[in-house]
C-alpha cells in the first residue's frame, strides 16, 4: 500500500496522475460500429413500445434501433434528437436500468434488455461528431423569451423556442452554461469536456443570446425581466443544500458534495484536488454515490456511504449501487448521523442506528473521517418566486407558474423526478407551451 | 445411435450427409478433408469436357442477404463450373476414392449438348472408380449462356435425350440435377425418368439479384461497375427445394423415383423435413460453407437422436410425410382452431397485437398492463400472430374439438370431414350434386 494513501488527512496526490485519469474513464464506452449492429438487431420493435413510455421524453426508441440497424445511425440521432435535444448527455447518464431499459421486452424475456442508452449514445456521437446541427430555425416571430438557467431545463427551453423562431436570451448564474451537466454530474460520465461540446453543439440552432453570469435575484429581478421579454423561463435548478442539522455540522472537512463535485468537474488536474483518507458521504441518491465514486477514484482508502434508511429505499439505482460498491465503496444502511466529532477538524462521525420508519434502535456506531460530505438533498433558493409547493415552483403539467408569463421546469419545479431527461422533458415542454401562448 | 448408413440408388454411404457439387467439392485436399469431418458423400463439383477449362470472374462471385446478427440467409454464386484441367481432377477423383472407398463419390459433369461430348467424358470418369454421375442440368448462369446447365433443365426434351445418352454409354448410376428456375418442377423430373434416370436431385440454385449497390447503382456481387444474376442457395431456398421435392415424391408419374434432396439445409433438422418428404439423401453446400466442414457433426448426430426418439430406423422417416402433402381443395375445412397465447412465456412486445390488428383479422386484445388476449369471436387461426412471435411455443394454435360452438361462425364445430370439394360454395361441387 502506497505510503500516500494511507496518510491522514485532506490532501492532494493520493494516486498518481495517470492511475486517476484512468479511473475517471468512460464509464460506458461507446459501441464499436460492430457493437452497435449487434445490439440494435435485438430489438423487437415493440408493439406501442414500452421503452417509449418509460422515456420521460419519449424517445422513439424502436424505430432509432432500427434505423441503426439499417444503417443510418445519423437519421436515428434526428429521431432521438427530435424529442430530446439533449440525448447525447442523457445516453451518458440516463438511468436507463430504471427507465427504458427496464421496461425493454428483452429484459423481461432474457434478463438482458437491448442497450438503448449505449445505442443512442451511438447515434448522437455519430451526428455530434460532425458538429451538425440537424435541425433548422423557423422564420422570427419577433417574440422574445427569457431562459433563466443553463442547466438541461433551460437548455431544452431554449433550444426549442429558438427552434420555433423566437428571440431566445439564456441567462446562467455560473460562467458557463450546462447547468448540472457542467458541474454536477460524475465526471466519468462526461468526459473529453463532452457537457461543452454539446451545449456549443445545441447553439448551433441560432437565436439564442447568452449571458452568462447573470443571477436572479444579483444580477436579475423576475419582475425586470418579466417586462423585458414576452414570456420567462426559469430553469434555476437548487441553489441551496441541506445541512445534516446535527452537532458538529460546522467543523472543518464537512463539505457540500455538489460543491466537491463542482470543484472536480472544472478541474484540470484531478491529482492536485485533494481529498481525505477516511471518507463518509451521508445520503442516499445519486449525488451521494458519485461523490463516493470520484472520492474512491481520487485515492481516498476508505469511503463510506451512510444512508439512514435500507439500501432498497435508496434514491440512487441500483446499477450506481453496484457500481459504488465494485470500486470499493462501502455502503452501510438504516443509519442516521447524531454527532460530527473532532477537535476544529472532523475526526469521527457518529450515528445511530435505526429502523425504515427511522425509530432510533438505540445503537450507536462511530465512523472515522477526515472528510464528510453531505448529499441530503438541495433546495431552492431566492426571493420573489412565482408560488411554491413542497418547497419548488408550483408549475402545471405544461410548466406554467402562479405568475402570468412565467414557466419553470426541471428541479426547481414541482412534479419532476430529478432526473436530467426529465428536466429536458420539462424544458422542452414549457417552450412548446410559451410557443402556443404567444402564437395563440 | 440410431444407424444412419443408406443406400441411393446401389452407392452406400455412411450417412445421408452428402456435399454437394459446389466449391466446397473442387478439389482433393477438400474432399478428403470434408470426409475426415464426418461428410458420407460428395458430387464432385462440375467437370467440363476436355481442353482448355472455364475461367471464372476475378472479383467477386458471391453475394448474400443475412437476418439478424448477420446471419447467412442465403448466398448466391456467379461461379462456373471447375476451372482447373480435366486430367488434374480425374487424378484426383481416383486418388480420393482409393482412399475412401466407403464413402460416396458422385461426380457431377456438364458437358455441351451433344452426344459425342457425353460419350467421350463418361468413360473418363468410369475409369476413377467414382460410384456415379450426377448431370448438372441446373447451374443458372454462365454455363446457362452457351447452352449448358439450366439452359438444358428448362426443357424436358433436352433432358430426356441427355440422359438417355448417358445411360446409353455408361453402368454408373446417373443423378439428374434439376433447376427451380422452372414452372412445374414434375415435368423435368418426368424427362429424366423417361430418359432413364435413376434419381434425381434439387434444387440446383434460384436465378437471383442478392442486393444493388446504391452507390454504384449496380447489382451485387459488382465486377467493374455491372453485375450479373447468379444463383440463390441457403435457409433461404429451403421453402421453395421442399416443395418441389414434395410434389415430385407425390406425383403418380414420378413417385418411387429416388430423389436426393438440396436447398437450405443447414441442421438435422432441415435434413429430416427433406427425407420426411421423400428425399433419400440431402446434399449439403451453404451451411458448410458458411461455418466449415464441422457442422455436419451436428446433423449426424441431431439427425441419429432424433430417429433413437421416435423409435424408427432411417428408412423409415424417408417419405413418412408425403401422404399428408394433400391439395388445398382436400384440406378439413371443418378443424377450426384458435390462437392461444401462453401469459406466462409472453414478454409484452405486442407484435402480435400490430400484426393482427394493422394487416389480418382484428383477433387480439391489447388490455391494461400490455396483456394481450386472443378475441375468439374474431379470430381466424391464420396463425400470423404465431409466426411473429419472438418466443417459440408462447402463442398456439388450439382446435377446437367437435361439438364446441365457434363463437366467431356461432356453428357447432363438426366432427366430420369436409373439404371445398363439398363445399356449398363451391360451384363444381353443387354441379356434382344435381
Amino acid at each position: 500500500m502506497d505510503a500516500r494513501q494511507l496518510a491522514e488527512g485532506i490532501r492532494p496526490g493520493r494516486l498518481d496522475r495517470a492511475v486517476i485519469e484512468a479511473g475517471f474513464a468512460d464509464l460506458h464506452p461507446p459501441l464499436s460500429a460492430h457493437e452497435a449492429q449487434v445490439a440494435a438487431d435485438r430489438c423487437y420493435f415493440c408493439h406501442d413500445a414500452p421503452c417509449i413510455t418509460a422515456c420521460p421524453t419519449g424517445i422513439d426508441v424502436p424505430l432509432f434501433v432500427r434505423q441503426i440497424s439499417t444503417g443510418q445511425p445519423e437519421a436515428a440521432a434526428r429521431t432521438i434528437l427530435e424529442q430530446n435535444i439533449l440525448g447525447g448527455m442523457c445516453a451518458r447518464v440516463c438511468p436507463t436500468e430504471t427507465l427504458c431499459e427496464q421496461a425493454c421486452v428483452r429484459e423481461a424475456a432474457e434478463g438482458r434488455p437491448v442497450e438503448i442508452g449505449r445505442l443512442q449514445r451511438h447515434a448522437t456521437d455519430r451526428i455530434m461528431a460532425r458538429n451538425a446541427h440537424p435541425f433548422d430555425r423557423a422564420a422570427p416571430t419577433g417574440k422574445r423569451v427569457a431562459v433563466v438557467g443553463a442547466g438541461p431545463a433551460g437548455l431544452a427551453c431554449a433550444h426549442r423556442l429558438a427552434l420555433n423562431g423566437h428571440e431566445v436570451t439564456l441567462f446562467d448564474a455560473r460562467p458557463k452554461l450546462g447547468g448540472l451537466n457542467e458541474y454536477g454530474i460524475a465526471a466519468y460520465k462526461s468526459p473529453e469536456n463532452f457537457a461543452a461540446r454539446e451545449v456549443d453543439w445545441l447553439l448551433g440552432i441560432g437565436g439564442i443570446t447568452l449571458r452568462p453570469g447573470m443571477a436572479l435575484g444579483r444580477d436579475l429581478t423576475l419582475d425586470d425581466l418579466r417586462a423585458g421579454h414576452d414570456a420567462v423561463f426559469l430553469g434555476l435548478g437548487l441553489g441551496g443544500v441541506n445541512a445534516l442539522g446535527v452537532e458538529g455540522d460546522h467543523r472543518e472537512g464537512v463539505l457540500d458534495a455538489v460543491g466537491f463535485i463542482a470543484d472536480l468537474r472544472q478541474a484540470e488536474d484531478l491529482s492536485r484536488l485533494s481529498v481525505g483518507r477516511d471518507v463518509v458521504v451521508i445520503g442516499g441518491g445519486m449525488t451521494a454515490i458519485d461523490v463516493a465514486v470520484q472520492a474512491k477514484l481520487l485515492g481516498a482508502l476508505n469511503v463510506t456511504v451512510v444512508y439512514r434508511r435500507s439500501q432498497a429505499r435508496m434514491g440512487a439505482s441500483r446499477f450506481e449501487q453496484d457500481l459504488a460498491q465494485s470500486k470499493g465503496v462501502r455502503i452501510l444502511c438504516n443509519a442516521v448521523p447524531v454527532a460530527v466529532h473532532g477537535n476544529g477538524a472532523v475526526r469521527e462521525v457518529e450515528f445511530e442506528f435505526a429502523d425504515d420508519a427511522l425509530q432510533p434502535t438505540g445503537t450507536r456506531i462511530r465512523l472515522a473521517a477526515d472528510q464528510v460530505f453531505r448529499a441530503i438533498g438541495q433546495t431552492l433558493t431566492g426571493d420573489a418566486l412565482p408560488d411554491l409547493t413542497g418547497g419548488r415552483i408550483a408549475v402545471d403539467g405544461q410548466g406554467r407558474s402562479s405568475l402570468p408569463g412565467v414557466w419553470a421546469g426541471g428541479d426547481c419545479a414541482s412534479g419532476g423526478t430529478d432526473l436530467t431527461v426529465t428536466a429536458v422533458a420539462q424544458g422542452r415542454d414549457a417552450a412548446d407551451a410559451i410557443h402556443t401562448s404567444l402564437m395563440g | 445411435m440410431a444407424d444412419l448408413s443408406c443406400d441411393f440408388v446401389g452407392i452406400s454411404s455412411p450417412n445421408p450427409f452428402w456435399l454437394a457439387s459446389a466449391p466446397p467439392t473442387d478439389k482433393e485436399y477438400n474432399v478428403r478433408r470434408a470426409y475426415e469431418a464426418g461428410w458420407g458423400g460428395v458430387v464432385w463439383k462440375t467437370l467440363g469436357e476436355a481442353g482448355p477449362p472455364v475461367v471464372n470472374v476475378n472479383g467477386p462471385r458471391y453475394g448474400a442477404i443475412w437476418g439478424a446478427d448477420r446471419r447467412l440467409l442465403g448466398l448466391n454464386n456467379i461461379e462456373l463450373i471447375t476451372d482447373r484441367p480435366l486430367e488434374v481432377n480425374l487424378r484426383e477423383i481416383k486418388a480420393v476414392k482409393r482412399d475412401w472407398p466407403d464413402r460416396a463419390l458422385v461426380v457431377s459433369l456438364m458437358v455441351p449438348c451433344t452426344e459425342e461430348a457425353w460419350k467421350a467424358i463418361l468413360p473418363l470418369v468410369e475409369e476413377t472408380g467414382a460410384d456415379g454421375v450426377e448431370l448438372n442440368f441446373g447451374c443458372p448462369h454462365g454455363m446457362s449462356e452457351r447452352g449448358m446447365g439450366s439452359a438444358v433443365g428448362q426443357v424436358p426434351d433436352y433432358i430426356e435425350m441427355v440422359t438417355r445418352w448417358v445411360k446409353q454409354a455408361s453402368r454408373m448410376p446417373c443423378i439428374v440435377k434439376l433447376t427451380p428456375n422452372i414452372t412445374d418442377i414434375r415435368k423435368p423430373a418426368e424427362a429424366a425418368k423417361r430418359g432413364g434416370a435413376d434419381a434425381v436431385s434439387l434444387i440446383n440454385t434460384v436465378n437471383s439479384i442478392t442486393a444493388v449497390d446504391l452507390d454504384l447503382f449496380a447489382p451485387e456481387p459488382t465486377i467493374d461497375g455491372k453485375g450479373a444474376h447468379g444463383g440463390l442457395c441457403g435457409p433461404a431456398v429451403k421453402p421453395i427445394a421442399l416443395n418441389m421435392v414434395a410434389e415430385i415424391a407425390r406425383s403418380p408419374e414420378t413417385r418411387g423415383l429416388p430423389i436426393s434432396g438440396i436447398g437450405g439445409v443447414t441442421t438435422w433438422r432441415d435434413a429430416a423435413e427433406f427425407l420426411a418428404l421423400g428425399a433419400g439423401n440431402v446434399q449439403v453446400c451453404t451451411a458448410a460453407m458458411t461455418y466449415g466442414f464441422k457442422v455436419v457433426q451436428e446433423m449426424t448426430r441431431g439427425l441419429s437422436e432424433y430417429l433413437d426418439s421416435k423409435e424408427i430406423g432411417l428408412g423409415d422417416l424417408i417419405g413418412r410425410a408425403v401422404p399428408n402433402v394433400s391439395d388445398w381443395q382436400h384440406l378439413n375445412l371443418n378443424a377450426v382452431s384458435k390462437a392461444r397465447i401462453d401469459p406466462d412465456l409472453c414478454i409484452s412486445c405486442g407484435r402480435c397485437y400490430a400484426a393482427c390488428e394493422d394487416t389480418s383479422h382484428q383477433a387480439i386484445a391489447m388490455l391494461p398492463g400490455r396483456v394481450f388476449e386472443v378475441k375468439d369471436e374474431d379470430c381466424v387461426a391464420c396463425n400470423l400472430c404465431v409466426n411473429v412471435c419472438p418466443v417459440e411455443s408462447c402463442i398456439t394454435m388450439v382446435r377446437l374439438p367437435a361439438g364446441a360452438v365457434d363463437p366467431r361462425t356461432r356453428l357447432q364445430v363438426s366432427a366430420d370431414r369436409a373439404d371445398w370439394t363439398r363445399h356449398p360454395n363451391n360451384p363444381m361441387a353443387q354441379q356434382a350434386a344435381e
